[in-house]
């Protein structure tokens, strides 16, 4: 059953984001920052948590997951060390998905050659 | 021929994005993904008895390997064509854009190709994540105290 959610919200919010590029002028990029402030705000809301509960990796698996994840430790960050923890944690969450896109991304890059 | 005769022709002529389809794909392909992430968690949480949040950034750090993976051996471009929303949204999208944007300025050398254009793609996730996310903190601060 929690592949089956996954898959449903996953699949949903690639739908959405399917009909907004074919009906509006925005581009690819346009769409992902969008949906990491949408992730953001969600998490502001309080509904991001929920969504994880409910659909797993149907949720955590987009990227408006990152939007969540800054949102969420920049909170933690100033509940535990007020401003300053703002500044200093708000990374710490995405700060697996940032570092391994740019370690797998530059050992590949330098590895493989770009096909034309 | 008159203009409307020839706006008509144009539509005629012009080829139709099959909205219907696509957003069927992206649908499937979108799913698959979060399925794909689904069973990753199961599998590293019941054989190798990790955590839930552990099993989670395996699993992330697991699917942007393989779309980085895929990316470099040159099928990843041709699927996101295909299936657009479906790969661009999940975190494939931002593997597959860092990726291929250090591969195609991989040719303008490391520091001034590879370097400066890493981030070409996916930097405005990261800036607009973080700027939303810093205003909503200050936002949630202030209301909440």
């Amino acid at each position: 059953m929690n592949y089956l959610y996954a898959f449903l919200f996953a699949g949903f919010a690639c739908a959405i984001a399917q009909i907004i590029l074919d009906n509006t002028k925005l581009t690819p990029g346009h769409i992902t920052s969008l949906y990491t402030a949408v992730g953001a705000f969600l998490s502001f809301l309080g509904v991001y948590d929920n969504l994880i509960a409910k659909f797993g990796a149907g949720a955590t698996s987009l990227i408006s997951n990152f939007g969540h994840m800054l949102y969420s430790s920049a909170l933690q960050g100033y509940m535990e060390e007020g401003v300053i923890g703002i500044f200093t944690n708000m990374l710490t969450k995405s700060s697996a998905a940032i570092t391994g896109a740019i370690v797998f991304a530059f050992l590949l890059s330098v590895v493989f050659k770009p096909k034309d | 021929m008159n203009k409307d005769e020839y706006k008509k022709l144009v539509e005629k002529h012009t080829p139709k994005e099959p909205r219907l389809r696509n957003i069927g794909v992206a649908f499937l392909v979108g799913g698959i993904v979060g399925f794909i992430g689904e069973f990753l968690i199961y599998m590293l949480t019941s054989s190798f008895g990790m955590s839930e949040s552990i099993a989670g950034v395996y699993t992330c750090l697991i699917i942007i390997g393989l779309a980085s993976l895929l990316t470099a051996l040159g099928f990843f471009d041709n699927w996101v064509n295909k299936c657009k929303c479906g790969l661009i949204i999940p975190t494939t999208g931002f593997a597959h854009s860092v990726t291929s944007s250090a591969l195609d300025y991989k040719k303008d050398g490391l520091i001034t190709g590879l370097g400066s254009n890493f981030f070409k793609l996916a930097g405005s996730v990261i800036l607009y994540g973080v700027i939303s996310a810093f205003i909503l903190v200050i936002v949630r601060v202030v209301i909440g105290g």
